[in-house]
């Protein structure tokens, strides 16, 4: 059910890099709890509707007006690396 | 000076109104011991005692805080390296709230990852040792605070429960915690594990001091959480002292198998207190609460898989060197920014939400949840409220459960159930029990969960068990 493509799968949708010894790791501890998890695959649930919120609340709406956020300085201050006043961050294809 | 740390937070706010204790003292008094904590409760400490504000209601009686609130220039991690370094530029509503209201931050507390775990050993920070044996865990994900509380090294302490991590500290720990109605407390500067769950709440010596905690977490909804909402009414303070005329549920299912015969034990006889003082004491069914720890596992992961998608080293925090371009940046960033446990869970929550799959997970999940709420609301229709044990264990020994998740999973299934309806439920101390295989006996909790809103009544029988009980919550231990 889960082996070592489909973890490298979800971890690369995860943007999470595994060693090889932690993938193979994974692999047995994500397949050992999806074994108890699948106890819900048991249980007739048809017409029953999902649950979207637990305390029934109508639109929560506010006006749309416009209110201070962070300054930019703030807002970078604490980023790892700022070029030209905005967060830098390495090239996509270096 | 000893003196005043056997003052429980509520009775310290009083003899400040009175002009007995000068707050100052107080504050400077707390602040001391938790710089000198030998427990790893703290993550940070206050360097000296804000200008209180004039009269506030709590006088100025200072609060212990888990770290993942934001808190405005102050040290706020989550218990994560990822966010090593990081001082939020504002805080959160609630801690905003209690400050105003006289309870000042004292400190930042340690917990799981991310509120991710029920042992607290999943921290950057290291584990936070038990204070009634510090061979043991003192519970998760808000350990530190509830450690804190009990060791005399806090007067009393907020944190977070998304699956149990206020209620199942507090029960390891021998102190009170409460859940609240889910959008009671605004979660506005929580730094976020699953959006539909988590709640703060307080952590404290006694009933009273969660009551009047509490009265100022909770009140107008805050316009800054969309899903805050207005607290029908002022939280009383608890006075009750008979149970007279309420019901009490016990669900089968969440009362056998699966709890160590001493915490068992434990609630039979808080059982048998409350009829002696007037409840009725009654069995009843909550037929889908067997599976709400498997639904659970598979929304807060899905959830949390969601939320920590915004850690990517960009913005706040950490950022791992060198790396060979953007993509590699993100995936060795959240590889040694996350620790084991939060890899697993964001591994697990894209799985689930993942094309093929989500709706034999998440969409059966957000089903099984519709019905574990309904069980409730059926069981609300007969009694006031429904009891069980909060934890199935008494403090287990560090390390002892960290090789199997599943097994560390287990100890949330008495405590999920209400998590997933949204509704409230508080944990008291109900006595010792020996873990198994003997030792010294170490705290158990017994839990109430209520219709929603229902938290002053709640607070009223538990004040009324707690007061008939006889534990001592305001000793200190260490």
């Amino acid at each position: 059910m889960i082996d070592r493509d489909t973890v490298l799968h979800v971890a690369r949708l995860a943007r999470l890099e595994l060693t090889d010894g932690e993938v193979e790791r994974m692999v047995g501890e994500l397949g050992g709890v999806l074994e108890h998890i699948e106890t819900i695959a048991q249980l007739d649930l048809d017409g029953v509707p999902p649950t979207t919120h637990v305390v029934e609340v109508a639109n929560a709406l506010r006006e749309d007006e416009p209110r201070a956020s962070l300054s930019r300085q703030q807002a970078l201050a604490g980023a790892p690396a700022v070029a030209d006043e905005g967060f830098a961050v390495p090239s996509p294809q270096a | 000076m000893s003196g005043l740390i056997d003052l429980s937070a509520s009775q310290a706010a009083a003899a400040i109104k009175r002009g007995e204790v000068d707050p100052g003292a107080l504050f400077d008094l707390y602040r001391q011991r938790a710089a000198t904590d030998s427990l790893n409760a703290y993550t940070w400490v206050a360097e000296q005692a804000p200008k209180a504000p004039p009269q506030p209601s709590l006088g100025g009686v200072p609060l212990a805080v888990k770290d993942l609130f934001c808190t405005e220039g102050v040290p706020s991690q989550s218990g994560s390296r990822i966010l090593e370094g990081y001082r939020p530029p504002y805080t959160a509503t609630v801690v905003e709230r209690l400050a105003q209201a006289g309870a000042p931050l004292l400190g930042k507390t340690n917990q799981d990852e991310f509120a991710m775990g029920s042992s607290n050993e999943n921290s950057a920070f290291g584990p936070v040792l038990n204070p009634w044996d510090r061979a043991r865990v003192p519970g998760g994900s808000s350990g530190g605070s509830a450690a804190a509380v009990a060791a005399g090294l806090a007067p009393w302490a907020i944190g977070t429960d998304t699956g149990g991590s206020i209620r199942q500290p507090a029960a390891l720990c021998g102190i009170v915690g409460l859940k609240p109605t889910y959008g009671a407390v605004s979660r506005y500067g929580m730094i976020a594990f699953a959006s539909s769950l988590d709640q703060a709440g307080p952590l404290t010596r006694d009933v009273s001091d969660a009551a009047l905690l509490l009265s100022h977490m909770v009140g107008e909804r805050d316009p800054l959480d969309a899903t805050s909402l207005d607290f029908p009414e002022p939280i009383a303070m608890p006075s009750r002292r008979t149970l007279a005329g309420i019901r009490l549920g016990v669900p089968s299912e969440l009362t056998g198998e699966g709890i160590e015969p001493g915490v068992l034990g434990a609630f039979q006889a808080t059982l048998e207190l409350a009829r002696q003082l007037g409840a009725t004491v009654e069995s009843c069914a909550l037929p889908h609460a067997p599976h709400a720890l498997a639904a659970y596992y598979v929304l807060a992961p899905a959830e949390c898989s969601s939320n920590l998608a915004r850690f990517d080293g960009v913005r706040y925090g950490y950022r791992a060197a060198d790396p060979d371009d953007l993509l590699s940046m993100y995936e060795r960033t959240r590889h040694d920014g996350f620790g084991v446990e939060v890899r697993r869970r964001v591994m697990l929550g894209t799985y689930v939400l993942s094309s093929g799959y989500y709706e034999a997970y998440y969409g059966r999940a957000q089903r099984v949840r519709t019905k574990i709420a309904a069980d409730f609301a059926a069981a609300f229709e007969r009694f006031d409220f429904v009891v069980m044990p909060t934890s199935p264990c008494v403090a287990f020994e560090l390390g002892s459960k960290l090789a199997d998740p599943y097994a560390m999973y287990l100890n949330d299934f008495l405590s999920v159930p209400a998590s997933l309806a949204g509704i409230p439920a508080l944990s008291i101390p109900n006595g010792l029990a020996s873990p198994p295989g003997g030792g010294t006996p170490l705290p158990v909790g017994f839990q109430l969960a209520g219709p929603a809103f229902s938290e002053s009544q709640m607070l009223d029988v538990a004040f009324a068990l707690e007061q008939a009980l006889g534990f001592d919550g305001r000793a200190v231990r260490s």
